[in-house]
């Protein structure tokens, strides 16, 4: 059987299955949920009112055997950068979606009445639950109650109280296969979810079937290849799996762009206090574990078990980029409070990356001194989560905390925080966060790869040249690879061994009986971004948000006394193509 | 002779150190010190850097030096 559109309105609690359109057929993830929001949602509809639409949509090869292919796609308007907006995950819920024929969920409206529903999918249906007993519960708790109300293949999409207040931080996250939870982390997309009443999501594994193949000694055989290249690169195989992305805290400090202070230096004299190498010693005589996968079939397993002094569960999915803004960005110099107020965002449900950007950024409001966890920590645990007014502050991210407070050091582009790479230092970096559709994104192209880790080629991080073409290439690959369920750490093997894309195509031919060339891969990522960007110009989005703070031009960043020196012309000329 | 501070990471540091200040003979190469310190047997060479910027292999060490030696690694 086909695969199938749910779409479910809110407004009137009703649900329909809809044939996929023609022309949505070769699209899966990324691709089809920003082609489902570019078609059906006004640009200039209020984020949070009931024009926009929440669409979630798993990868092209999700559900199959794979290798790292159980990435899920959510897409909306963004209430933090007033764009389109894109945001996968790991976890259980595109396997179950996939197998379940779900090819995209897409939710619309908005109730009128005053309560939170769980939208459980099953086999050609959604019901409407009303849950008043979970209203101002937190993740965790969500969990628990579907633990207890279904069986445990049941995937679980969540939001906490920050979601159901509409805050800008919220998140979406989703059960993974250890029972913890991964996020659909940028952009707000929990507020919208909670803009719509919608407390969680659940999707019912009972009656699946297992993907169709039409060509299953095709895919076989290019599976191996493919999950053979990704065991065998050194990156992929064996740096990511034995210290996590947290490696990257004394390559970038290296190299001088480790953003510290608020982003006004490139290095910090205590990143060895919370490097990969230290985590990864810390976890080990913990009884933690540092391998861990995000979803099922993962071969890299770069997420890990974090505990306690006393071997108590402190957190997972311990990224580089939480651990980076927490450390040298907010000043936490002791690992193991990092994690807890990690592990506390996970329940919030608040977006790792931004709530602490966010807290960087208040260090210069006067609101909480540098290095201070433990007021951080009540800061996110009782006033984000009770609504105080500096809750609400902090819940509205980076862009509005400085706005409130009158600041100009302020590290957005298109509202939404920068993330761990300091743009003055890493310029291709820079090219991409100016550039990005979804506001300073790190995942939308990665030239990180390329400027510091020497994959893919080597250009200079403090030098202009050859940047915009990089950016350009990078962004387009990874639209492409978000649209194939793919976890975007594939694009390493990608960058370094030509076996690699070739059997990504042919899984995704042998998937669906076609004959896409790597140039076809190539044009659909054109596309997805030409579509995205089309949208953020209706939105309002013009030229002018293509550019990078202010303050990155006229304030030098040491050691390398770094400056951002691209002009908007050449900055535009990214959109060439 | 001259002294060079020699930074290791990631799988480097098995069974070697973190930092340490070394002496070797005037000409020596970061390729030489690779070398010397066998790191290639362990893991490719993924990212050398001196002072702070990406160089060559080739590169010719000065007295004061700091070099930062890392095998292929990545994230994100």
């Amino acid at each position: 059987m086909a695969d199938l559109i749910y779409r479910v309105n809110m407004t009137n609690l009703s649900f329909k299955i809809e044939e996929v359109p023609t022309e949505w057929m070769g699209l899966g993830g990324r691709a089809l949920t920003s082609t489902i929001v570019a078609k059906e949602v006004d640009p200039e509809c209020h984020p949070l009112g009931p024009n926009n639409k929440l669409v979630f949509a798993p990868g092209l090869l999700s559900g199959t055997s794979a290798s790292n292919s159980g990435r899920n796609s959510c897409g909306a308007k963004s209430p933090l950068t007033g764009g389109i907006k894109e945001s996968n995950v790991g976890g259980t819920s595109a396997q179950i979606m996939s197998k379940l024929g779900v090819k995209a969920l897409i939710i619309e409206g908005m109730p009128k009445k005053n309560a939170f529903y769980q939208l459980h999918v099953t086999k050609n249906n959604v019901e409407f639950i009303e849950v008043p007993e979970l209203v101002g519960k937190d993740n965790y708790a969500v969990l628990d109650a579907m633990a207890a109300k279904y069986d445990k293949k049941v995937a679980v999409m969540t939001i906490g109280r920050v979601g159901e207040m509409r805050m800008n931080l919220a998140n979406i996250s989703v059960k993974d296969p250890g029972g913890k939870l991964r996020s659909h982390g940028r952009g707000g997309l929990g507020a919208v979810m909670g803009s719509k009443k919608i407390k969680c999501i659940t999707v019912d594994a009972a009656d699946y079937k297992e993907v169709t193949i039409a060509d299953p000694e095709k895919f076989k055989e290019a599976s191996k290849i493919f999950t053979k290249a990704l065991q065998e690169n050194p990156i992929s195989g064996q740096g990511l799996p034995a210290f996590g992305t947290n490696v990257l805290v004394n390559i970038l400090n290296e190299a001088g762009g480790l953003p510290t202070h608020n982003f006004r230096e490139g290095n910090w004299e205590f990143a060895e206090n919370i490097c990969g190498e230290t985590m990864a010693e810390t976890i080990k005589a913990r009884g933690g574990k540092t391998t861990h996968g995000c979803h099922a079939g993962c071969v890299i397993q770069c997420s890990q078990v974090y505990n306690d002094k006393d071997g108590n569960y402190l957190t997972s999915g311990f990224e580089y980029e939480t651990i980076w803004a927490l450390g040298s960005n907010f000043g936490i110099k002791d690992l193991d409070m990092i994690a807890k107020i990690d592990g506390l965002m996970d329940d919030l449900g608040v977006d790792s990356i931004e709530a602490s950007v966010t807290l960087g950024l208040a260090v210069d409001a006067g609101i909480v001194a540098y290095g201070d966890g433990e007021k951080a920590y009540e800061l996110l645990s009782k006033d984000l989560p009770q609504g105080t007014p500096i809750g609400r502050i902090i819940g509205s991210g980076t862009h509005v905390l400085g706005k409130i407070y009158g600041l100009t050091h302020v590290p957005t582009v298109k509202g939404q925080g920068i993330p761990a790479y300091e743009p003055r230092a890493v310029k291709g970096q820079g090219i991409t966060y100016a550039t990005s559709t979804m506001g300073a994104d790190h995942t939308s192209g990665y030239a990180v790869a390329t400027n510091i880790l020497n994959s893919g080629g080597y250009v200079d991080p403090l030098k202009k040249e050859g940047q915009v073409e990089l950016a350009r290439n990078l962004q387009i690959a990874t639209a492409a690879v978000d649209s194939t369920g793919m976890c975007i750490f594939v694009a390493f093997p990608a960058l370094d061994d030509p076996k690699c894309l070739p059997a990504l195509v042919d899984m995704i031919n042998a998937r669906f009986g076609c004959s896409l060339t790597i140039d076809d891969v190539v044009n659909l990522g054109k596309t997805i971004l030409k579509t995205e960007h089309e949208f953020n110009i209706k939105a309002g989005l013009g030229k002018a948000d293509d550019r990078l703070p202010e303050f990155m031009k006229y304030e030098t960043l040491p050691p390398h006394n770094a400056i951002w020196d691209f002009s908007g012309e050449e900055i535009d000329e990214f959109w060439n193509f | 002779m001259m002294t060079v501070t020699v930074k290791l990471f990631a799988q480097y540091r098995d069974g070697r150190f973190k930092d340490e200040k070394i002496e070797y003979a005037k000409g020596t190469t970061a390729q030489m010190v690779v070398d010397a310190l066998e790191l290639e047997g362990v893991s490719p060479l993924g990212v050398l850097m001196v002072n702070g910027r990406h160089v060559d292999p080739s590169y010719h060490l000065k007295e004061g030096d700091e070099i930062a030696l890392f095998p292929k690694i990545g994230g994100g």
